[in-house]
């Protein structure tokens, strides 16, 4: 299948750090892949989802998307993909239907195609009784949900999203990964990053290990499991991979 | 929308029609007398005679004063530098007789000097009288303005006096009985004002104030436009707009656009209230004839300016904590450098040319260009410009800034 990202070695050294976030990363994925990036806390996982998405510039290397440049193809790259952010990425004092209306208009979709997406995803989320009522007012996981809709309300081709389902409870993981799947299902090769091994073994496609900014292993869930001696799943990978040490991160 | 944040309405629209009442009130009782609200002050007599009478009635049917008299000088100095009274004026002794004195031989002098007769008996008395004076104690806190106008005042006063007994002196003197203090002012001031049609427009308070301080409240929008601004990069929410296809600057063109809608709601509030809410508190009616749509050129212009700051500090600043204290402290020494509060001309020549690089002073100066000089848009255009360019300069620069700190 032909690769919708590739990336060449990739570095990212921010400033005044001591050490690489992004250590020389070369990576391809392909075309309607569940792509998970996992790795423990302060990986560069989240580095590297901001370098491909264009919120931070790499220090070197290079990557395509789709077969478009991020220097070159800014625009139409844009267009193409989208983004669900570690944070919940909205605006606390509007409605559900405020927001959603609000970042669906930065991609210029019209009214009438905004609003029936609007409609059909909180209808899939099960936040339609919900779409007047102020954000500030929803749970952890209304507000993850609300979240992932806004950043897939243009149909994105690729689609990162920073730990999607963290905090939330499990009919909210649930709901998000089905969602998800079905995403992927249309077309959307879906890139993830997350700490909760278990679903990502269930949901991902293809996972890589990364570790101090380096790839470490890259495969299927299977191909990973039976690539360590004595592992049973992807938690044994894991720590094999990546040790038992902290990890503690100040930012 | 609007409704779910009362407070913020409250603060955005209410707060800066607290600040115009308050501070027009406040400005217009300093130069106007108000029945019943005349400053006492203590007047101590030791003349009892000509001049000191002439002084209290001329203090007493001014308006401004209310005369207090059952002090001495002692007392008086002691109550007005503990802030009791503003003022003390001390008439001292035998003011009369020795102005009368020497002014009367100073006028033999020079009638004898023509070779004409004088009193024999009087131009030999050349006794040197020295020279009297009136002391005035002031409270340490009074105002130097209110100062100089009640020494003016004096001083024009003793002036009068001194000028009628010269001309009285001559009289006496030459004999005359024609009145040679018929003309008193030969040199009198005419203010040729402004005018509309065949009307004066005489500035007032209003006509100054509102303007002034609209203006202030405008350009406070830095301080939520700013925090909005850093909130969306805290919260998350910019790095969806970021993200997105659609460019910054339109993101900024938005917010210029809500933003520029409140300035002139805030405007159009004001005016408001110099026009209808004003004349019920005894204030002058701020007149808008013929001038309202000039004025929200101004306004848009001036809206666009404070925007275009709010806009940059938003985009530089990493937190509230940096944004909120450095808007409102800028704001407030933008209006200080502007001439919100002390006129330009008064200020020493560093700061009058730094006061031409304030957009405040641009805003202000065709405000008053319109509202006092009745000028057109030709006339603000200058102004106008200056406030675009500013608008256009801060924009570009948060553009620009914006892309260099998220290149890809």
């Amino acid at each position: 299948m032909e690769n919708i990202i590739e990336i060449k070695n990739l570095y990212k050294k921010y400033k005044h750090a001591e050490e690489f976030s992004v250590n020389d990363i070369s990576l391809n994925i392909e075309q309607n892949e569940i792509y998970g990036i996992l790795g423990p806390n302060g990986a560069g996982k989240t580095t590297l989802i901001s370098m491909l998405s264009g919120l931070i510039k790499p220090t070197s290397g290079t990557f395509k998307i789709n077969g478009l440049s991020p220097q070159k193809d800014g625009f139409k790259l844009r267009q193409i993909i989208g983004i669900v952010p570690q944070e919940y990425a909205l605006y606390p004092t509007l409605t559900a239907k405020e927001n959603l209306m609000f970042f669906g208009s930065l991609y210029g979709l019209s009214h009438k195609k905004l609003r029936q997406a609007i409609d059909e995803s909180l209808e899939l989320m099960g936040l339609s009784k919900f779409a007047d009522k102020k954000v500030e007012q929803f749970s952890g996981g209304m507000k993850r949900r609300c979240n992932l809709i806004a950043g897939t309300l243009h149909n994105p081709k690729i689609l990162f999203l920073d730990e999607p389902t963290v905090g939330v409870d499990v009919q909210s993981k649930k709901a998000i990964i089905d969602y998800l799947l079905d995403l992927n299902k249309k077309g959307t090769c879906i890139i993830y990053t997350s700490h909760h091994l278990s679903e990502a073994e269930e949901f991902c496609t293809k996972i890589a290990i990364i570790d101090h900014g380096k790839i470490h292993a890259v495969g299927t869930p299977e191909e990973l499991v039976n690539r360590v001696a004595n592992a049973e799943n992807l938690e044994d990978v894991f720590i094999s991979l990546t040790g038992k040490e902290l990890r503690d991160v100040v930012v | 929308m609007l409704k779910r944040d009362i407070g913020g309405i409250v603060i955005i629209f209410v707060m800066p029609l607290l600040l115009i009442v308050t501070i027009t009130l406040i400005q217009d009782s300093t130069f106007k007398n108000l029945e019943g609200s005349k400053i006492p002050i203590i007047f101590i007599d030791n003349d009892k005679s000509e001049i000191s009478k002439n002084i209290k009635y001329e203090l007493e049917n001014g308006k401004t004063f209310e005369l207090v008299t059952n002090y001495n000088e002692k007392s008086a100095q002691d109550a007005v530098f503990s802030g009791d009274y503003q003022m003390a004026i001390v008439i001292p002794e035998n003011l009369t007789k020795d102005l009368n004195s020497n002014i009367d031989s100073k006028v033999q002098t020079i009638v004898s000097s023509f070779g004409l007769e004088a009193d024999s008996a009087s131009a030999k008395k050349k006794t040197e009288i020295k020279a009297k004076d009136i002391h005035l104690y002031f409270d340490p806190a009074t105002n130097i303005g209110f100062k100089n106008n009640v020494m003016n005042a004096v001083n024009k006063m003793v002036f009068e006096i001194e000028n009628k007994k010269i001309y009285k002196a001559f009289q006496d003197q030459l004999g005359t009985t024609e009145n040679l203090d018929e003309n008193k002012n030969l040199i009198s001031f005419k203010e040729i004002t402004p005018t509309k049609g065949k009307m004066d427009v005489m500035p007032n308070s209003v006509q100054h104030n509102v303007p002034a301080w609209a203006l202030f409240a405008i350009f406070f929008i830095v301080v939520p436009l700013s925090i909005n601004l850093v909130k969306e990069k805290s919260q998350g929410t910019s790095v969806r707009v970021r993200v997105s296809p659609t460019p910054y600057y339109i993101h900024i063109l938005g917010k210029t656009f809500t933003y520029l809608i409140i300035c002139i709601i805030q405007f159009l509030l004001m005016v408001a209230v110099g026009i209808y809410l004003f004349p019920y508190m005894d204030l002058p009616q701020f007149d808008v004839t013929g001038k309202m749509f000039h004025l929200i050129v101004v306004t848009i212009f001036a809206g666009l300016a404070a925007i275009g700051f709010g806009v940059l500090l938003g985009t530089l600043a990493d937190t509230q904590e940096q944004s909120a204290p450095f808007g409102a402290t800028s704001v407030v020494v933008l209006a200080a450098v502007g001439g919100i509060w002390v006129p330009v001309f008064l200020m020493p020549e560093f700061m009058q040319t730094v006061a031409k690089f304030s957009p405040m002073n641009w805003g202000l100066n065709a405000y008053y260009d319109i509202i006092l000089r009745n000028s057109g848009l030709t006339g603000i255009a200058k102004e106008l410009i200056f406030l675009f360019l500013f608008y256009i300069a801060m924009v570009t620069i948060s553009i620009f800034y914006e892309r260099k700190q998220n290149a890809v």
